[in-house]
């Protein structure tokens, strides 16, 4: 170790100003802040905070916490692929199927998005943040896993460039880049994104014949369509052995992730608790029109489907994205449920509404935030005004 | 009444004025600063909207329209005058906009100068135009409908107006390239929002 530590100093007056390599400065620094804790140190003079909560930590901690949804989910493409082909498995083959599936996504992903934003850091002179490890993450466990991977690519060059970096970079975007991503790929190819046989690896395929009587329709899908007898049991629905995209099936695995992202408080529980409260009162308002089947679903039913859960610990509480105030927390969760579940049951044209619920409340956030930051600053003056 | 509640709700979210057709682009991107002032111009919008376009629809339907003199007696059956109807739309609304500015003049001078040429540009503000013609076109029954179409699509500009402002305020301090700052930026966004706005797209009301 010593040795490495010993040749990255050995090379550091090359990246530096003046240096050989200095424009390659960021991309060093990455490295090395990645190998290493930086021995820079604020100047003793004044006082100072300490705390070990940089950006690297929080990063790191919501990577542990999606790592249960990621593994759940190479799983159960594993166990859907080799279901829907009629084939006998072991749990480590399917285990295998699945990982060799989300792999290249995983990798597409990390590599163009991560290479655009070390390019842009080397032309704009920052460094090259975190920000992307998360949103990289995210990427492969919400869209189909059949995506191909050109397309993939396409979507992650157009979000980080247009969603994120013409902002100046993490911590600037108004849209969470995964969310664009997805939207992306599903307004620009709609074939791949929907429908019941992209779920499923494989079945995208010409040639490829499933068994007689398979379906990969997701219980969403089959809720849509009003057949409430063919949606699976509630404890498959919350184990995530359902189809679906990778990561948002299983809502003990997401439920795994809220408790550490909660417990470490980087993911705001007041956004987590609020959205599944408004999903739930707009579930139940639903229930009292209840004018097809699909509307009288019992409202907690909607939080087990789709990717209500995925999205409300992992997207809906993205720091940079929701609302910074905390009564604004209150209000942005609360909305985004409602919106959620209003679209998916009253809009035949999207199974799924989580998605664009949140990129919407995304939009409306900085008002949110304007107006409960305006609220305050009227209530303090008035009480300037008593005191004196 | 439901169908006045589904007229509004549709012009307010699914056929947003600015997001779904991309109308009155020029005061949405003129404007938008500050919140205090795209306030001020989204509600002169919803109020000249919300006038205009029952009014227009009085014109069009007892006056322009194919059979709409037929009230002066059996002669004027036949006599078509909707060709005029641009240049009477666009007489009404100018009419109204002199009148908001006379209204905010004398009670709010802060957001009259604030707001400066981009109040009397209403009156050539695409989307009030637009509404009058969207009125015209869609046909609707009565005045009431077409009242809520009016003020619907107001607000629906309102909220649009008020949502870039404020995003605007927020990336102020965010390190934009230098060639983007300004007007570039704030296409991008507005095309970002419209993204988000699909997710009203194919509400069936």
């Amino acid at each position: 170790m010593k040795l490495l530590r010993n040749y990255i100093n050995k090379i550091k007056p090359n990246f530096e100003k003046g240096g050989k390599f200095e424009m390659f400065h960021s991309t060093f620094d990455a490295i090395e802040t990645f190998l290493y804790v930086p021995n820079t140190v604020t100047i003793s003079k004044g006082a100072h905070i300490r705390d070990t909560m940089d950006m690297k930590r929080s990063m790191i901690v919501v990577f542990i916490a999606l790592i249960p949804s990621l593994l759940f989910g190479m799983w159960n493409i594993g166990h859907w692929h080799f279901l829907a082909f009629g084939e006998d498995a072991s749990f480590w083959m399917k285990f295998g199927f699945g990982f060799l599936k989300v792999l290249p996504l995983l990798v597409v992903s990390y590599v163009v998005g991560l290479g655009i934003e070390i390019f842009f850091a080397q032309k704009r002179r920052h460094e090259v943040n975190e920000g992307y490890f998360v949103s990289g993450f995210l990427i492969p466990l919400i869209v189909p896993v059949d995506t191909p991977l050109w397309m993939l690519a396409i979507a992650v060059v157009f979000a980080v460039i247009l969603g994120k970096e013409v902002f100046g970079g993490t911590g600037m975007n108004i849209l969470n880049p995964a969310l664009t991503v997805r939207a992306f790929l599903f307004f620009a190819y709609p074939g791949w994104m929907s429908g019941d046989s992209v779920w499923i690896a494989g079945m995208m395929k010409k040639g490829n014949e499933v068994i007689d009587g398979f379906s990969g329709a997701t219980p969403l899908a089959e809720a849509a369509a009003g057949n409430i007898g063919n949606m699976p049991s509630k404890l498959d629905m919350f184990l995530g052995v359902i189809p679906g995209s990778v990561g948002e099936t299983s809502v003990l695995a997401i439920l795994i992730g809220a408790v550490i992202l909660i417990w470490t408080g980087i993911g705001s529980w007041k956004i987590i608790v609020s959205m599944i409260g408004g999903g739930l009162i707009m579930g139940l308002v639903l229930n009292l029109f209840a004018a097809n089947p699909y509307m009288e679903l019992p409202a907690w039913e909607h939080m087990l489907l789709g990717g209500f859960a995925f999205g409300a610990v992992f997207m809906a509480t993205d720091p940079v994205t929701a609302t910074q105030t905390e009564k604004g927390k209150w209000i942005y969760g609360f909305l985004t449920g409602v919106l959620a579940i209003l679209i998916r049951v009253l809009n035949p044209a999207y199974p799924e509404g989580v998605m664009l619920a949140i990129l919407l409340m995304n939009v409306f956030a900085p008002l949110i935030d304007h107006y409960v930051v305006g609220a305050n600053i009227k209530r303090r003056l008035k009480r300037v005004k008593v005191k004196s | 009444m439901e169908n006045l509640i589904n007229i509004f709700v549709k012009s307010i979210f699914i056929d947003n004025m600015v997001f779904a057709y991309f109308l009155g682009m020029c005061s949405y991107l003129a404007v938008s600063k500050t919140v205090k002032t795209s306030v001020g111009l989204g509600i002169a919008v919803v109020f000249v909207l919300g006038i205009t376009v029952p009014i227009d629809y009085l014109i069009h339907n007892f006056l322009l329209k194919k059979g709409a003199l037929v009230w002066l007696g059996e002669r004027f059956v036949d006599v078509d005058l909707s060709f005029l109807s641009f240049i009477m739309f666009i007489a009404v609304i100018a009419s109204m906009v002199q009148l908001v500015e006379m209204v905010i003049e004398k009670f709010s001078p802060a957001l009259y100068y604030s707001l400066g040429i981009f109040l009397p540009l209403i009156a050539v503000n695409c989307a009030i135009l637009g509404g009058s013609l969207f009125m015209q076109q869609r046909e609707y029954h009565n005045i009431a409908e077409a009242t809520s179409f009016g003020l619907g699509s107001g607000i629906g500009f309102f909220l649009a107006i008020v949502g870039i402002a404020a995003i605007r305020e927020k990336i102020r301090y965010s390190n934009v390239p230098p060639p983007l700052r300004g007007l570039g930026i704030t296409f991008i966004i507005t095309g970002l929002m419209g993204i988000a706005f699909m997710s009203f797209m194919g509400f069936k009301l």
